[in-house]
This record gives structure tokens, C-alpha cells and sequence, in this order.
């Protein structure tokens, strides 16, 4: 914990260490690092002495955006507060493991916690965030895009603030698309891009590892068809839950995700591939078309500038709406993103809910969006010329998120993600006939607790 | 007599033993061994014996970290629950063949890299022992990562080195099938800790006494006759404590899998089932029973070597 140990004094526990020293003079060094830790440890666990006016954001890592924005917050409260940055862990499931765990253990430490939204109800149902007072409430949740709205919401209340809201776009290759005949103004199929992909020989690349963003991958597909994972949430009795795996909608969904992982277009390692290896994959020389968040495009740009990629990969790269599953009903791309939650142990939810609205001004907003390709989900931000500069396809990300559907919102959300994992993983190994109500009988014995996960 | 070890004379009781077996000496060698052990022992108990207690008294409830309230008494349900799903038999023999596979390979391989630094050249010792004990210092998760980014199929070099063995191809996905996944779990798990198991026979074969193995020499006994006749027996002890230890230690492999294949493909470990269920599922019951059944399996293991095997720890010591 080289945060926590930063923060004791050395000078003033080397003294008491001394004695100890001097006893045996073959070890002074490995005592005081001993006692050193030890300290260090102790002292985070009793946080800090600085006053009620330091705020602990406890944030998901990125390309140091939030750090920045902490600073400038910081900066423009003048003294009242300061927000000091902890980073989570990297991947979502990580995250939600240590601040739950912390808060079950009433952590005051946690003032501001940067949330992913599938996580958020099962947060406000234990009661680990500090109630919205209603001002804030109407003022965070004002010209912001439907999703990030309702992905803050839970049993009808605004439970965080709103941030960025992420989605997936189809990103594709411009001279692929072309070679291919494909038009891709007109809204794409499944089937299209993937026998576009096999005609040229390129990849069509999506998450198939199992991981949550299978389940994100899945959703989409789910919510495309005209379906839902969820159909009946039943807050009361997690067990009565109805899912809505073994309808027709879901049996098209299990059908597609099948068709792209048994395609050619899938590639080796399509059963192991995540967000940033299908990135990855857009990059070589076989790239084709890539379902991706926005990150795809900066992070091809950055590869230009460090010398490692050619200038001619990125202006190749273009973006469209989510394929279809059917071709006659519009696509409901994956939501995800972030939103930020006070923590409802923190000693300063005043000033905590001062910072949220600052951290999620529509200029920290764009300056997000810009720098670390975090698309905003206030609605004005898409309108700021610096973004659409930076990032061209700005408005295909806006009118996703109007059509993005959420993953399901429940308490037991890991669960549900974690069976559907189970299910449909590997993706080629689906059986559209079968893996619904399989799926569904082990997440329904999973939540009456009769069986493992 | 086919093998040839030192009488165990010190077992034996001496003639002049009083009758009740104590004399003051070995009482008071016993109290100074409570007092030199006794702090140890207690912060043993206060480490080790208060969370098995309290996961052992968690197990009988249904309790969600998120959802306190309504704990409840379910006495042995939750082992009923986890003894009757395919999942928890799946996870035994998972873990079973990653214990058997990589404690047999490793012993093997440990024997032969302590039979290279016994034998090494006085200058080359040191050197040699530092080089072989590298791969032990490296913390587990860091190797694992080392391992998967060596077969991973996009910044690997696994699949471009090693085309030409069978079955192995630029487009081998490694972690994608549940019986090449477990290779490379073994391969890491087995370059991690043979190092262990090397040091701990090292010890055994310097107990080896050098008078057996002159004697046999003076009878004309071969290199592998001495080897298989005198060093192997002389040292059996040594063997089944770094067998022993392994085995524990194998039995409740996480972190290399957490790292490579996250449980995907049927390579799931039983404390990969633990963490399942007690951190990312909160249900500290169902997590703390599945905790209760590995720790009386680990258990079980260490007996049955002490019991079935003979292993007598105190002889590894040297008494």
C-alpha cells in the first residue's frame, strides 16, 4: 500500500522503533520495515487526521482524468474541501468486491466512489449510499441522456450522480466496408457484417471471454431482439425473479452470438477475447469490424503518436450504430459508463455531494471526453466544438446512448451476469434451443441458494 | 537387505530410563520447549484458530454480507447444497489433478536440480542455488501474468516459437480449452514452486551420511545402485515432508487461475469456488462452508501422509 504509507510520518515511528534496533544489530533494517508497515497499515485503517474537509474519491482507473478533475475541483472549492484520489482495482467485478466489502465494514473512509451502473441498485438496496437530497437530484439529472438517468436510479429514486455514460459503437474499416459492397449509412445486421467480414477475410470482433462483458455483449443482443434478461424484477423475494431467457427473443439472441462465434470472421481466439484484445484485432491487418466502446479511437490515436501504428489505421476507422439482430427493429446498444455515489458511512455527504457536482460539470465533462474518451452524459457536452474536433463521431455516440438499453437492474445483478457467464460461455458451444432454460434454471437455484456459482 | 540406512539407535530408550519414563532433564528441556514455543503457539491460535472457528460457526447460517438482517440459522444446509452440486465435485477433481500433476513433475525435477547443487563446484554454488530459488521469489501473481503473456495469442511468443511441435499453431488459443489451459496453470505452477521442493531435498540429501555411501562404494556398488540402495532411503523422511508440504500448498491453487482463465473452461479450483461464493457472491455462509470442506480436505491430506505414509517430522528435523 504504498498510498497508505505515504501518508505516516516516518520520522516520529522511527523513534519508537530504536530500541528494538539496537538489541540486535544484525536486523535494524528488517524491523523497521516491519514496523514501518505495520504502521503504515494501521494508519489507513484509522484514516487521516486532515479534518472533515478531505474528501476520499474512490476511483476506477483511467488515463488520469479523474485525478485531474479531483485537482480542479479541488482548486475551485477554495479551501472548503480537497479531494484526494484512491484507485480501485481494474476490472468492474474487482471494484464492486472492495467497496462492498468495505462498506459492509461501515468504511468512512468512502466519501465518493466512482460506480459502475449494473452495481448501483444492489449499492442503494443495502443501504451504502448517502440519500440524494432533492435539489442535487434535480439539478444532476437535468439534460442528461435517458440511460445514465436511469442507470442511477433504483425503486424510483436517484441514488447517484450521474457522469459519463459509455456505450458500444460498430466500429469498422472504412476500405473494408467499401470492398465488402456493404453500405454502411443504412443500419447493419449481424449476419451482414459477418458475411462481409468472411467475403474479404477480415474479423468481426466482439467479447466472447467470460467475463461481464460477455454479459454486455449478451444484453444487447437480448434488448436488440426485442427482449429482456429480467422480466420481472421482484425486489422482495430475489427468488421469484422471471427472466426472460427462454423467450423468442432470447432464443434469437443465444442464435446470434452462436453464428459470430462459429463464423470465420471470429477468429482464434474469439472465446478469450475482451474489450482490448477485440480492440486489438481492429488494429491488424485483418481488422474489419469491432462492437467497442469509444476508447477504440483514442487509444489508436495514442498508438500513432508513441510510433507503434501506422497514421493510415485510424483514418481508416469509422463508427455506426450497433449492428441489428433483426433488421427490421433498431439496436439497443450496451449502456455503461459510470456514475458517482456518496458513501453513506462518509462523515461529509454535504460537501461529498458539493464535489459530485462539480466533478460531473459539463466542463469536466467534456474535458473527459476529450482527453480520455469518456463520452459525457449531459447532452450539451455533444454540442462543444472542441469534442466534435476531437472526436468525430461524437454524434453516432450520442444517438447510442438514446437507443442504449441497460443491464438489468437488481440487487443480485452478480448473480444473474455471473450465470449467464456460466451459460453462455464458450460462446460457439451455445445451443439456441437449450442454453436459455439451462441458463435459467441455474441462475433460479443460484438465487434460492440451492445451487454453486 | 536391499537398501541400507543408518539403525534407528536413537529411538531406542536407554537401560538406565527410570520407570516412568521422565527424568528432571527431559522435564525441564520440556518446559524451556513450551516457553521458547508458547508466544508462537499463541499468536498461532489467535491467527489460524479464531477465523477457522468463526467460518466453521458461519457456515451453519444463510448470511449475505449486503443483507445482515435477515441472517438465519440453516444448520447444515449449506454443506448439503455444495456436497450434492456437480460443480463442487467438478472444482475436486480440478484441483486434484493440478496437485497430482504438478507435485509429481515437481519432484522429479526438484531431486534433480538438488542433486546439481550438492554436486556443483564450491565456486558455483552459491551462484547456482541463488539462480534456481529466482523463480520462488517471484510473487505468484506476477509469475502467472508472466506465463499468460508468454502463451497469449496476441503478444505471446509461445505460438511463434514453437510451431514446429505438434499441435501447437500461430492460432492456438491457450486459454480457450479446458485441457491446454490446465498445461499452462501446471507449467507456472511447476517453474514457481520446484525451487521449494529443491531446497527442502537438498537438506535431505545432506543428511545423507558420506560412511554408507563409501561403503557401498567399497562393495562396487554402481552410481545408481548408491542412488536407488543409499541416498533415496536415507533421505525418505525429507522426501515425504517436501511431499507433504507441496501437496498442501498445491491443493489450494487460486491465483494462477484467477489470473489466466478466471475460472472460464472448467479449470475452476475448490478456493476458486470459496472466493466465488464468499467475495463476489457475499454469501458468507455458503463461502464459509465451501471454506470449512477445503480446510478438512487439507487436513484429511496431512493425515493420511503422517498416518498411511509413515512421515515422521520429528526425524526430518534431524532428532
Amino acid at each position: 500500500m504504498p498510498y497508505a504509507a505515504g501518508r505516516t510520518e516516518p520520522g516520529t515511528r522511527a523513534t519508537t522503533i530504536r530500541p528494538a534496533a539496537r538489541r540486535r544489530p544484525g536486523r535494524p533494517v528488517a524491523a523497521a520495515a516491519a514496523l514501518l508497515v505495520t504502521a503504515g497499515t494501521l494508519a489507513a485503517c484509522g484514516g487521516d487526521g486532515g479534518g472533515a474537509s478531505t474528501l476520499t474519491w474512490y476511483i476506477n482507473p483511467d488515463a488520469g482524468g479523474q485525478a485531474e478533475i479531483a485537482a480542479r475541483c479541488t482548486e475551485a472549492a477554495d479551501g472548503r474541501y480537497t479531494i484526494e484520489t484512491a484507485l480501485l482495482p481494474r476490472d468492474a467485478a474487482s471494484q464492486r468486491e472492495q467497496l462492498i466489502r468495505r462498506l459492509a465494514a461501515n468504511d468512512a473512509s468512502i466519501d465518493l466512489m466512482s460506480l459502475d451502473p449494473p452495481f448501483i441498485p444492489e449499492f442503494a438496496q443495502a443501504g451504502f449510499l448517502a440519500p440524494v437530497p432533492e435539489d442535487v437530484a434535480e439539478r444532476v439529472a437535468e439534460d442528461v441522456v435517458e440511460s445514465a438517468v436511469e442507470g442511477s436510479t433504483w425503486d424510483g429514486e436517484l441514488v447517484a450522480v450521474p457522469f459519463w455514460a459509455n456505450t458500444q459503437v460498430l466500429w469498422y474499416r472504412k476500405s473494408v466496408a467499401e470492398a465488402a459492397g456493404l453500405n454502411m449509412d443504412e443500419p447493419v445486421t449481424w449476419e451482414q457484417i459477418v458475411q462481409a467480414a468472411e467475403e474479404t477475410g477480415t474479423l468481426v470482433g466482439a467479447q466472447g471471454a467470460r467475463a461481464e462483458s460477455l454479459t454486455v455483449w449478451f444484453n444487447a443482443l437480448i434488448e436488440s431482439a426485442g427482449g429482456s434478461i429480467i422480466t420481472d424484477a421482484s425486489p422482495e423475494d430475489p427468488a421469484q425473479i422471471e427472466l426472460g431467457l427462454t423467450s423468442e427473443a432470447g432464443r434469437r439472441a443465444a442464435e446470434v452470438m452462436k453464428m459470430v462465434a462459429e463464423s470465420d470472421a471470429a477468429g482464434p481466439a474469439f472465446s478469450t477475447s475482451n474489450e482490448d484484445s477485440s480492440a486489438t484485432g481492429l488494429e491488424s491487418e485483418n481488422g474489419g469490424f469491432n462492437v467497442n466502446y469509444p476508447f477504440v479511437y483514442p487509444r489508436a490515436l495514442g498508438a500513432v503518436e508513441a510510433g507503434t501504428m501506422d497514421p493510415s489505421v485510424p483514418e481508416d476507422y469509422a463508427a455506426a450504430i450497433f449492428p441489428r439482430v433483426n433488421e427490421d427493429e433498431p439496436a439497443a446498444p450496451p449502456y455503461g459508463g459510470i456514475n458517482l455515489g456518496v458513501g453513506a458511512f462518509s462523515e461529509s455527504p454535504e460537501l461529498a455531494y458539493e464535489a459530485a457536482e462539480c466533478i460531473v460539470s459539463d466542463e469536466n465533462q467534456a474535458y473527459y471526453f476529450v482527453t480520455n474518451g469518456n463520452p459525457a452524459s449531459a447532452t450539451s457536452v455533444y454540442d462543444d466544438p472542441e469534442v466534435l474536433e476531437a472526436f468525430p463521431m461524437a454524434p453516432v455516440i450520442q444517438e447510442s446512448l438514446e437507443l442504449a438499453a441497460p443491464r438489468p437492474q437488481t440487487p443480485y445483478y452478480n448473480e444473474i451476469s455471473v450465470g449467464i457467464q456460466r451459460a453462455y460461455h464458450p460462446p460457439s458451444g451455445v445451443d439456441p434451443g437449450q442454453t436459455g432454460e439451462a441458463a435459467t434454471e441455474l441462475i433460479k437455484a443460484v438465487l434460492a441458494k440451492e445451487d454453486l456459482l | 537387505m536391499t537398501t541400507t540406512t543408518l539403525p534407528p539407535g536413537k529411538k531406542t530408550e536407554p537401560v538406565s530410563a527410570p520407570k516412568n519414563g521422565i527424568t528432571d532433564r527431559a522435564r525441564s528441556e520440556r518446559k524451556l520447549g513450551w516457553l521458547l514455543a508458547g508466544p508462537a503457539f499463541a499468536v498461532m491460535l489467535l491467527v489460524t484458530a479464531y477465523p477457522i472457528v468463526q467460518a466453521t460457526y458461519e457456515s451453519l447460517f444463510d448470511y449475505r454480507l449486503t443483507d445482515p438482517e435477515n441472517r438465519s440459522f440453516v444448520g447444515l444446509t449449506n454443506y448439503w447444497v455444495i456436497l450434492t452440486d456437480s460443480l463442487w465435485w467438478q472444482s475436486i477433481g480440478v484441483t486434484a489433478f493440478i496437485t497430482v500433476v504438478t507435485v509429481a513433475v515437481e519432484l522429479v525435477l526438484g531431486f534433480g536440480l538438488a542433486l546439481v547443487m550438492v554436486k556443483a563446484l564450491r565456486a558455483l554454488r552459491p551462484v547456482l542455488r541463488a539462480a534456481i530459488l529466482i523463480p520462488y521469489a517471484v510473487i505468484t501473481v506476477v509469475s502467472a501474468f508472466a506465463w499468460q503473456f508468454a502463451f497469449d495469442i496476441n503478444s505471446g511468443f509461445v505460438n511463434s516459437w514453437f510451431t514446429w511441435l505438434p499441435g501447437v499453431s500461430e492460432n492456438t488459443d491457450w486459454f480457450g480449452d479446458r485441457w491446454t489451459a490446465l498445461l499452462v496453470i501446471c507449467l507456472a505452477e511447476i517453474w514457481k514452486t520446484t525451487p521449494f521442493i529443491s531446497l527442502l531435498l537438498l537438506a535431505g540429501l545432506a543428511q545423507v551420511p558420506e560412511v554408507l555411501q563409501e561403503a557401498a562404494k567399497v562393495d562396487g556398488a554402481t552410481r545408481w545402485q548408491r542412488m536407488w540402495r543409499v541416498t533415496i532411503p536415507n533421505m525418505k523422511a525429507a522426501i515425504m515432508v517436501a511431499l507433504l508440504f507441496r501437496t498442501l500448498d498445491a491443493f489450494r491453487v487460486f491465483d494462477t487461475i484467477f489470473i489466466m482463465t478466471n475460472g472460464a473452461n472448467g479449470t475452476e479450483s475448490v478456493s476458486f469456488l470459496a472466493y466465488r461464493q464468499t467475495i463476489a457472491r457475499l454469501e458468507i455462509g455458503l463461502g464459509s462452508a465451501v471454506s470449512v470442506l477445503l480446510f478438512l480436505c487439507v487436513v484429511a491430506i496431512a493425515f493420511s501422509f503422517i498416518k498411511l505414509f509413515k512421515v515422521d517430522l520429528a526425524q526430518a528435523r534431524g532428532e
